[in-house]
């Protein structure tokens, strides 16, 4: 059990994670592509066409999976850098900045989607309506961590108030996933659910799954290649980095 | 087989412009952060080496 925990503490320092990362990446860069074709031939070649909204209800197999990486990433991200807050580890903090904006990205993807789904669907591209609003907030919270951990110097500061800001934030999560529920919104209700089987052909949620777990291991992987470069950028002036195969010319 | 025909694929029933509109940007969207990402990578080596290297040459 001793054992176990040394073990894993050993990966908290950014000098033993640096290789760590390296050597991760490639395979969770496999995984999403592996995921990501398998979900595409789903999506296009498998998933029979809808009986209301025929072919357009295809962007499902994208609007979905990214709306849920973009919650599940705050959530990740807060996490992280709220470790990183109470613990005062340096790891924490630069994982937290490293998922920023791959979450930003899908934030940003759900709501044009989203729009894109809308309008042949709704008649409208956007509407006030409280799902929609919630993403909305939620893109803006991805972009005031980045802007705020940017505008900040000292970078152990810049941690410190990000995490803050990626805290309070975290109750947008659950007003988002709720939101269908508690107002009576445009949007509709969710489709697959914990608590009770979905509500769709078979097919269809195996090609949503499938794009999700694509998104999440490309996300991992982004995740792990910036944050190698955050700690580039950061220890630029610990021996470790001077000592890296990449710094021989 | 639901498509007939590559074109019919294509049209996504009368829906192409949305359909495609969505995955071909979120395909765009992962490939600039790649770049990005690539781009963030060299710049910190070759910053960093050009560090080490000014070091060497004047030793304080």
């Amino acid at each position: 059990m001793s054992n176990r925990l040394i073990n894993w503490f050993r990966f908290s320092s950014p000098q033993a994670f640096y290789p760590l990362a390296g050597k991760m990446t490639p395979w969770f860069v496999a995984l999403a592509v592996l995921f990501g074709v398998t979900g595409l031939w789903v999506s296009f070649f498998v998933a029979p066409v809808d009986a209301q909204q025929g072919q357009g209800y295809r962007i499902i197999f994208v609007h979905v999976p990214a709306s849920w990486m973009s919650m599940f990433l705050y959530v990740v991200m807060a996490a992280w850098a709220g470790f990183g807050l109470a613990f005062n580890t340096r790891l924490s903090s630069m994982m937290a900045s490293a998922i920023a904006p791959t979450g930003a990205m899908f934030a940003f993807l759900s709501l044009w989607s989203g729009a894109l789904w809308g309008k042949p669907m709704w008649g409208t591209w956007w509407v006030w309506d409280a799902r929609l609003t919630s993403e909305l907030i939620l893109l803006f919270l991805y972009l005031g961590f980045i802007a705020l951990q940017a505008a900040i110097d000292d970078p152990r500061r810049a941690d410190k108030a990000g995490a803050i800001l990626a805290l309070v934030g975290v109750i947008n999560v659950p007003i988002i996933y709720f939101s269908v529920k508690w107002w009576n919104t445009l949007h509709q209700g969710a489709s697959v659910s914990l608590t009770r089987s979905p509500s769709m052909a078979q097919t269809m949620l195996w090609g949503m799954l499938l794009m999700a777990l694509a998104f999440w291991m490309y996300s991992i992987a982004a995740a792990l290649v910036r944050v190698r470069a955050i700690m580039l950028e950061r220890e630029r002036h610990a021996g470790w980095v001077e000592d890296l195969p990449e710094m021989r010319a | 087989m639901i498509w007939g025909s590559p074109a019919e694929f294509l049209e996504m029933g009368g829906y192409a412009f949305y359909v495609w509109g969505s995955f071909g940007v979120t395909a765009a969207a992962l490939v600039i952060e790649t770049i990005l990402l690539r781009k963030r990578r060299t710049d910190a080596i070759v910053e960093l080496r050009r560090e080490i290297a000014a070091r060497s040459k004047s030793p304080t």
